[in-house]
């Protein structure tokens, strides 16, 4: 049995103006458990918490209803008395009778009979407390960084510049990710590689940053502070320690005719490459795929003129184990496929491109040397029709687009017009909108020196059809503003296809358990308050896996998930809030309700050695729950059908014990 | 003679984070509302399991209500979905039941609107006074 | 009358245990009447021979003792299934309630079961039951003409109803694969709604009156599979084995359902089970349209692992009150 005291506060005439106080403490000295109840004017005030101390030490007192202000305001402080008077701070309950009571209630009679009823609920609750300790977890000082693209890059670059370890694990053979692929970028024109480069360079040569090139995240066990993660690096055939870049290789194999994936298929590379002169780090890698010493044995010229002894046909995939204390997810973007938009010809003609290829056509390294060439017939294009929103706001197209807006392409394409204009000023440049998007810095000021200084033509209306006719492609369209249906014969189309999540997100997800919302974007623990954590504690979000993002935000958010992963990576031990979700293994079902409304992942199953009444043993599945991850919710408490699943400090004896006193 | 007047009793669950919160700022703000209405703190809409709900019924409350934060603004970022299909569900048994609908009721109200707290509990003592005692939930396997 | 006949069950059993796959036999057996069949765990061939039976009133539904009986036997349990015992069976797969190495299932073209009520009903006295081509053969102990009834007018709500004569789960089929049936077993949920809520109330006073709280219907619902029921767990604050009061009843019945809600498949054992014939699986039904309603068409146990609508979520579910109000302000 609790031996309850009961501190009633007046907070000067806050409460005692329409409260009986005394009448209060006077009621409450009956109900069960309560040993001692009084009042006083500021419970909060140091003589209030004073004599708290006191009672509890004159009357042995096991738990604490304090009727006050609301526990959104005070119950830390009471928390913290009880442990001045040696208690444990969870046995403080807290009945709310001045937010919740005087101050909305008028009459005296009323406010005080309510307020009584207030406190025989929390005395109820009380008499079912039990003292609760936070968990405690070490946090292992490392952080592993999903993705090698500019949010990666930044984020990796910021935890280190803090003094902690940081991995990159990055699918393609150098890190870079799509700003590498990019000319110039808006609303500036600065050259793309300038100012990413460098980056790269960095964190190659930082010492608290390892790089894992050409690899994939294969497992993900654990939680915050303690990930086990295991890291598949793919086999690239060549010993990345001994490769010193120099492209010998490079050039020697006789293996030239693979699409070069870094110029968008749109150019060749030999079957041993370097993506890019800068890439990072600057090792060849073997495409197995197309390599005729991997296929068929024969060959093995890269390994004749390698100086460095490095190709290595007999490498293996190789799985690498290591702990994390948190671990950051940049994975990225891609472009959608346009595969379904017949109605652009996008397979039918080779030049209706995309805005990406588009950015590698006008990139100085890439397949045209930065002209501005056609890709079918190499000829320089004098009419070029833009489309915007390709795939994206597709309300009614989910099957083939998305239904969200990319962001980024009323940018980009207004950058790709002004900038064929500037180079070619007898390029003729429409640009066909649904709406233009320019809300950031400089945007505005940007897309309107495209119309009025470099006279690029915007149209509002949707392009319905591209014809190729011999060497032009004819576009119909709609001119919305004018009334008028609009055909035009360019030489160039360019589409401004809607970006989606990089397809390793989801199953990525899966080992994370971390939420992504239904277009495979991850969601954010809180969208206005959390934007760079996810749900699931110790996994933090970087960059266009969260949304679609120009490259200011996703350094910004980068440099943000970076300063959320050091504020956890500085701590020693993760205290835990005690008030979570618990099983009774004897009651568990294993039905795996519990997992599925968690939001954090938080809810494992083990199998457990249970002995029957009859002297059997029986293995069965029980949920477990990790209370470094719980966050206290309840949403498994509802959905377990057995009640094997309660909540601390919010027990369903407690609140059962709540509503049988205000309903008495 | 003074005939005693009648009081419904109501109990309101409110999540900690929002309409908890949102109940503190009618208190801030001294809007009044019915002292009938007591309200219990649960960590989130979720945690209110139907059994709270029925529980309350059984013991006389005339009327239940449960209130959490509006739908995407979740502590917990996915609670109240669960409880909007949860509550959904059990308050259209009642209703097949025959027990009237206006006794149970689901509200979304944020820790700003303490106003929204404080009309939403003036229409919700009101709607329940109208039918007044609840008799239907004890009386349903009674046959008088 | 069945089109599979037992012989065939049981020359399949028979196999089944001589070769070694399975090492007991989940079948039903003959019980003190014609029509009280009961299950039962038969070990040896003998024992099936003896014993097994299939006919019209092999109601009972396995799936539930798959949880209790597989991990208390050695090797295979060889277990036969109708087409809506399938659903409950993949439903406790979901759950993980029992072993799926540990049962060899054979599903069973199910051509209606009988309602022993309602044949009772219809013929006073039986004392011995034979299936005929024009229907059951019903023998009296008046010694009068043995009477024929047919099937289709005492076959049980759930087969006058039927859902689906598709299994969803077997490891081999005897007899036709049927198809999922769109039944009208929503219409007496229907016509409930379409009453006002006074009539309503009058209709379940008068059914849940009957109520003696024996827990059949608990006891035989093979989505009721707790470890320890609620209703059993002091700590749980709703044990109740002698209803003090009156509102412990409904109480009772709204969370049964609302417990398995989202997980029922719709079989109809509580119903069968009652023995003072309370229609329980019209709030079984009741939770099922309106998930359907609400939430998009589901079937519990269509699939293993698929997930309950009470554990999901859209962005845009109705809102309470929108599905309370949704077809008027009291219907």
């Amino acid at each position: 049995m609790q031996r309850i005291g009961v501190f009633v506060c007046w907070c000067g005439s806050n409460i005692a103006g329409t409260v009986d106080v005394k009448a209060v403490a006077e009621a409450l000295k009956s109900e069960p458990g309560v040993v001692y109840s009084t009042d006083y004017q500021y419970m909060c005030s140091q003589a209030g918490q004073d004599l708290i101390v006191q009672a509890v030490k004159d009357n042995n007192l096991t738990g604490l209803v304090i009727c006050s202000c609301s526990p959104r305001m005070h119950e830390a402080t009471f928390r913290k008395t009880a442990a001045t008077a040696g208690l444990n701070p969870y046995m403080v309950e807290i009945a709310n009778i001045r937010e919740q009571c005087s101050w909305v209630h008028k009459e005296m009679p009323i406010g005080t009979e309510k307020a009584i009823i207030l406190g025989k609920a929390a005395v109820a609750k009380v008499n079912l407390n039990t003292p609760l300790t936070p968990g405690e977890s070490p946090v292992t000082k490392r952080a592993l960084v999903i993705g090698g693209g500019i949010a990666g890059i930044q984020t990796a670059l910021d935890i280190a510049d803090a003094g902690f370890p940081v991995d990159i694990v990055e699918t393609k053979p150098t890190i870079g990710g799509k700003m590498a692929q990019l000319d110039k970028t808006f609303p500036t024109l600065d050259c793309a590689a300038c100012i990413l480069t460098p980056k790269m360079v960095d964190v190659a040569q930082h010492e608290k940053i390892r790089i894992f090139s050409y690899s994939e995240v294969a497992e993900v066990k654990g939680f915050v502070g303690n990930f086990d993660v295991t890291i598949k690096k793919k086999a690239r055939f060549v010993d990345e320690t001994k490769c010193t870049g120099c492209g010998d290789c490079v050039d020697k194999c006789p293996m030239k005719k693979n699409p070069n994936e870094f110029n968008m298929g749109m150019d060749n590379r030999p079957a041993i490459y370097i993506p890019f002169a800068q890439a990072v780090p600057k090792v060849a890698t073997i495409d197995a795929g197309a390599c005729t010493m991997l296929k068929k044995g024969k060959c093995g010229l890269c390994s004749k003129v390698c100086g460095a002894g490095a190709i290595d046909y007999t490498q293996k995939d190789e799985f690498i184990s290591e702990k994390y204390g948190a671990i950051v997810v940049a994975t990225g973007f891609n472009v959608i496929s346009m595969d379904k938009f017949d109605e652009y010809a996008y397979n039918q003609s080779k030049d209706v491109i995309t805005s990406l290829e588009f950015e590698r056509l006008t990139n100085a390294a890439g397949p045209t040397a930065g002209k501005l060439l056609r890709p079918s017939d190499g000829k320089h294009p004098h009419k070029i029709v833009f489309v915007q929103c390709v795939g994206s706001r597709c309300e009614n197209c989910a099957e083939k687009g998305k239904e969200y807006c990319s962001k980024i392409c009323c940018m980009y394409t207004a950058k790709h017009a002004m900038l064929t204009r500037d180079k070619y000023p007898d390029t003729d440049v429409t640009v066909f909108y649904i709406d233009v998007r320019t809300p950031g810095k400089n945007f505005d000021e940007f897309y309107r020196r495209a119309v009025e200084e470099f006279g690029v033509k915007y149209v509002k209306g949707m392009v319905g059809k591209i014809v190729p006719e011999g060497e032009v492609l004819k576009v119909q369209a709609s001119d919305l503003i004018n009334n008028k249906q609009m055909h035009i014969d360019a030489d160039l189309v360019v589409l401004a296809a809607a970006i989606e999540p990089d397809k390793s997100a989801r199953p990525l997800a899966t080992m994370l358990t971390a939420s992504m919302d239904t277009n495979d974007f991850f969601t954010e623990a809180h969208p206005k308050l959390r934007p760079v954590e996810s749900p699931t504690a110790g996994v933090f979000l970087s960059g266009a896996c969260q949304g679609p993002k120009d490259i200011p935000e996703t350094v910004s958010q980068a440099g943000a998930a970076a300063s959320k992963v050091i504020g956890l990576l500085c701590k020693d031990k993760l205290l835990g809030n005690p008030c979570i979700a618990g099983s009774n293994e004897l009651m568990c079902n294993g039905c795996s309700s519990c997992e599925r409304v968690c939001p954090y992942g938080a809810i494992t199953y083990l199998d457990k050695e249970f002995r029957m009444p009859d002297r059997t043993t029986k293995i069965r599945r029980v949920a477990s729950v990790n209370p470094a991850v719980c966050q206290g919710c309840g949403a498994c408490t509802v959905a377990c059908p057995s009640g094997a699943m309660d909540l601390r400090g919010f027990a369903n004896d407690q609140i059962m014990a709540e509503v049988d006193a205000i309903c008495k | 003679m003074q005939v005693k007047e009648y009081k419904p009793l109501i109990v309101a669950f409110c999540c900690n984070w929002c309409s908890y919160a949102g109940a503190d700022l009618a208190g801030n703000n001294r809007l009044n509302y019915p002292a009938d209405v007591k309200i219990i703190r649960v960590p989130c809409s979720c945690r209110v399991n139907p059994m709270f709900i029925l529980r309350a019924f059984q013991r006389g409350a005339d009327g239940v209500i449960l209130c959490g934060c509006h739908p995407g603004d979740c502590h917990y970022t996915s609670g109240n979905y669960y409880t909007r299909r949860r509550m959904a569900m059990l308050f259209s048994m009642l209703d097949y039941l025959g027990i009237e609908r206006e006794r149970t009721r689901v509200e979304w109200v944020s820790a700003a609107e303490g106003a929204k707290f404080a009309a939403t509990m003036n229409e919700f003592v009101e709607a329940v006074s109208a039918l007044g005692e609840n008799k239907r939930l004890e009386d349903l396997r009674c046959k008088r | 009358m069945q089109k599979i006949t037992r012989e065939q069950l049981l020359d399949r059993a028979v196999a089944l245990l001589s070769d070694g796959t399975v090492n007991s036999v989940l079948g039903w057996q003959k019980g003190e009447f014609d029509y009280d069949v009961t299950p039962h765990i038969f070990k040896s061939a003998d024992e099936l021979k003896e014993g097994f039976v299939w006919n019209d009133f092999c109601y009972a539904n396995f799936s539930k003792y798959l949880v209790l009986k597989t991990d208390r036997i050695e090797g295979k349990l060889l277990v036969f299934l109708k087409p809506c015992d399938t659903y409950s069976f993949n439903q406790l797969l979901t759950e993980h309630r029992f072993d799926r190495e540990k049962v060899y299932a054979i599903g069973v073209g199910c051509e209606g079961m009988v309602d022993v009520n309602k044949l009772k009903a219809a013929v006073d006295g039986i004392s011995s039951i034979e299936a005929t081509e024009e229907g059951l053969k019903v023998t009296t102990i008046y010694d009068d003409e043995p009477t024929v009834v047919a099937i289709e007018n005492v076959l049980l709500e759930r087969c006058v109803n039927c859902k689906s004569k598709k299994h969803v789960a077997y490891d081999e089929l005897m007899g036709e694969e049927g198809e999922i049936i769109d039944s009208a077993r929503f219409d007496e949920v229907a016509a409930l709604e379409a009453m006002t809520a006074d009539e309503r109330f009058a209709f379940w006073q008068n059914e849940l009156s009957k109520c003696i709280r024996c827990n059949a219907c608990r006891d035989a619902c093979p989505a009721c599979t707790c470890e320890n029921c609620v209703f059993n767990n002091p700590n749980s604050g709703v044990e109740t084995k002698a209803p003090v009061t009156s509102f412990e009843e409904q109480m009772f019945h709204i969370i049964r359902a609302y417990h398995v809600a989202g997980r029922c498949t719709d079989c109809g054992e509580c119903s069968r089970v009652c023995p003072q014939n309370i229609p329980l699986h019209l709030l079984n039904r009741k939770f099922i349209k309106d998930i359907n309603e609400c939430y998009g068409d589901y079937q519990a146990g269509e699939e293993v692992g698929m997930r309950a609508p009470l554990v999901d979520y859209t962005l845009e579910d109705l809102e309470p009150g929108e599905v309370l109000n949704r077809r008027g302000e009291d219907a």
